[in-house]
């Protein structure tokens, strides 16, 4: 089966003063249809860069320097900026972090989905309607007729997002990026949430990757795991792998930093330090200085190694006997 | 909404009355007319009689109280330079201002806007930087010397416009314009142009820093990554948002101007109310300052309410407030 996204040797960079930083360094995944993908780091571990950058929406100072990005086996990279254009929302769409803030506050909610239906197909404004009200259908949101005549600041935080997951729904993309979509929401709404997404993908056969620092979230939601730390995936394989048997220690750190309902007020571990300045890092292997498991070696580039479980460390957490 | 507007209109009328008040009672502490008016050789008596006339021996707020008195019957008082009714002098000065501040607020739109919209998109292009240059001269540089450099370059040197007056007036849907006559226009548009440049000025900076703005927000990046053209999202998503600041400026603009368009009006000899009032505080012409300056709070109440409007239009979240 092609894979409905395949990312190969992605790398984005960006000019600062004096400084070059490479916020995303040779990443590559790649996610079939109806899988999710979940992408997950701490804050300034390139997740989101990497999501821009698959959608070719990287601002000038930064610029892709590297890489291929597959939507069906076509390239995006090598597409005009117009066909690039093209494909966003039709084929690959995005939903992000803030609900609040994706919608336009002062259009009618039926307007911007409308607009966001016109740029592909020749419809009719009417038509371009109903296609909206049936999208917010499938993502479950009760009278959509009248939600599509409503302003974003009369709908809830969920709602919104629901709205625009919908809106990224509305060209059955072959891929949705969804950059930390629940990370504003309620809980329970956030639960609501996950259970529509899985429904979406398993329905419409989309590729998600999901972007998040929420490991409960992902271990619950996704199919596949990328662990990202300053600018590399440091461990990929799926989700029962990672999570089950992690081999780098980055994730072994993060696991055992989600507090579990077992062990009421014993200290939770934490991996100590902070996350690196992408414009210093160390040489080798950048968790180094907060690795317990380093040594000499790792001041060297570490190995990549596994084959379907895959992690990139000079000293891997043992393999569990079979 | 009916509500809100009854509202608004009696909070003006109450703003009117302060303002006559304190007009009334400011122009009574400048002086007496009659001491500019007469001929310094008239006898003492006629000066007394002179005084009485006018009714300038009564106390101020008997002065006040006939004055309301006339105005409850419509009567705003008579010039005391021209001697014709001042609401016949203000009106037949008015249609020069109207026009000549139309002109200019259009010039200012027209090229403001869209200079500050491609000044944001594109911030860091050679043009972009042209933009807010001039921009920077358009409000910074006295206006009358700007005006004067223009009457040299193009009616002194070139000779192609004239270097002030009204020209032709010729007749727009009945009313009577210069903008009717090819020489009311070779008239009316250096003036315009020199009136027009602070508030371009002001328009681009406006529209750039919103536009600026704007752009880094996430709905712009939504709508981006739903495939939308530049140009889409510029003139669908954008110009909506900011244009609210623009509409707060515009109104005060529209306003200022309207009342203090003098300085552009001395120096391009434009026969506008901005000369009357110049020429009534020099000649202490009483009854044409008290009925400008209320015209002028009228004014201003009134485009300030056109605001509010256009806000509650242009913005789903601004309620207006009131009468319920």
């Amino acid at each position: 089966m092609t894979a409905a996204l395949d990312v190969r040797g992605l790398t984005t960079r960006f000019e600062t003063r004096g400084a070059t930083v490479t916020a995303v360094n040779d990443v590559s995944f790649a996610v079939e249809p109806g899988r999710i993908l979940g992408l997950v780091g701490e804050s300034g571990s390139g997740k989101s860069v990497t999501g821009f950058s698959i959608l070719g929406l990287i601002d000038s100072p930064g610029e892709i320097a590297a890489g291929e990005v597959r939507i069906d086996g076509d390239d995006l990279r090598a597409m005009s900026p117009d066909q690039l254009r093209r494909m966003r929302g039709r084929k690959v769409s995005m939903v992000f972090q803030d609900p609040m803030m994706t919608l336009n506050p002062v259009l009618r909610v039926g307007d911007q989905m409308a607009m966001a239906v016109r740029v592909h197909d020749r419809v009719s404004k009417r038509a371009a309607w109903d296609r909206a009200r049936v999208a917010l259908e499938t993502v479950g949101i009760p009278a959509p007729a009248e939600r599509l005549r409503a302003y974003p600041h009369q709908l809830s935080g969920g709602m919104r997002q629901r709205v625009a997951i919908a809106t990224a729904l509305l060209h059955r993309p072959s891929v949705i990026i969804a950059d930390e979509p629940t990370t504003a929401l309620d809980v329970s709404i956030q639960g609501q949430i996950l259970a529509e997404v899985r429904r979406l993908a398993d329905e419409t056969g989309t590729a998600i990757v999901w972007i998040t620092h929420d490991l409960a979230v992902v271990s619950s939601l996704a199919d596949d795991i990328c662990v990202m730390y300053a600018g590399r995936i440091v461990e990929s394989g799926t989700a029962e792998q990672v999570i089950g048997h992690p081999r780098h220690p980055y994730t072994r750190g993060l696991i055992d930093s989600v507090p579990s309902r077992g062990q009421p007020g014993e200290a939770l571990p934490q991996i100590p330090g902070s996350t690196p300045q992408l414009a210093d890092l160390p040489t080798g292997c950048a968790f180094r200085p907060r690795c317990s498991r380093a040594s000499e070696l790792c001041r060297t580039d570490p190995p990549l190694i596994g084959k379907d479980h895959t992690a990139l460390c000079h000293h891997p957490i043992e393999e569990p006997a079979p | 909404m009916l509500g809100y507007l009854i509202r608004r209109l009696a909070q003006a009328v109450v703003v009117v009355f302060a303002m006559s008040i304190i007009v009334f009672t400011g122009v009574y502490a400048i002086g007496n007319p009659i001491d500019v008016m007469i001929d310094p050789g008239a006898t003492a008596e006629i000066r007394e009689k002179l005084i009485a006339q006018y009714g300038l021996d009564q106390p101020l707020w008997r002065q006040y109280f006939t004055f309301l008195a006339n105005v409850a019957q419509g009567d705003m008082g008579t010039s005391m330079v021209y001697n014709i009714p001042v609401v016949d002098l203000v009106f037949s000065r008015l249609p020069a201002t109207l026009e000549l501040v139309f002109v200019s607020v259009c010039i200012a739109t027209f090229i403001g806007i869209p200079a500050g919209l491609y000044a944001g998109y594109r911030p860091d292009s050679v043009a972009a930087k042209l933009i807010m240059a001039l921009s920077v001269l358009g409000f910074s540089v006295p206006t009358f010397w700007i005006g004067m450099l223009l009457i040299m370059t193009f009616a002194v040197n070139l000779g192609v416009l004239p270097s002030g007056g009204r020209g032709d007036v010729g007749s727009l849907l009945g009313i009577p314009t210069s903008l009717a006559t090819l020489d009311g226009w070779s008239h009316v548009i250096m003036p315009a142009l020199n009136l027009s440049l602070f508030k371009m000025g002001l328009m681009i900076r406006l529209t750039r820093a919103g536009m600026v703005e704007a752009m880094r927000t996430d709905y712009v990046k939504f709508a981006r990554a739903q495939g939308l053209t530049d140009r889409e999202i510029i003139f669908s998503h954008v110009l909506r948002n900011i244009s609210i600041p623009i509409v707060t400026v515009f109104g005060l603009e529209l306003g200022s101007t309207l009342a203090f368009a003098v300085v552009t009006e001395s120096v391009f000899t434009w026969p506008g109310v901005g000369k009357l009032i110049i020429d009534s505080i020099l000649q202490l012409d009483r009854p044409v300052m008290v009925t400008y300056l209320v015209l002028v709070v009228i004014l201003f109440v009134l485009i300030n309410l056109t605001v509010d409007l256009v806000y509650a239009r242009l913005d789903p979240r601004v309620r207006l407030k009131g009468g319920s």
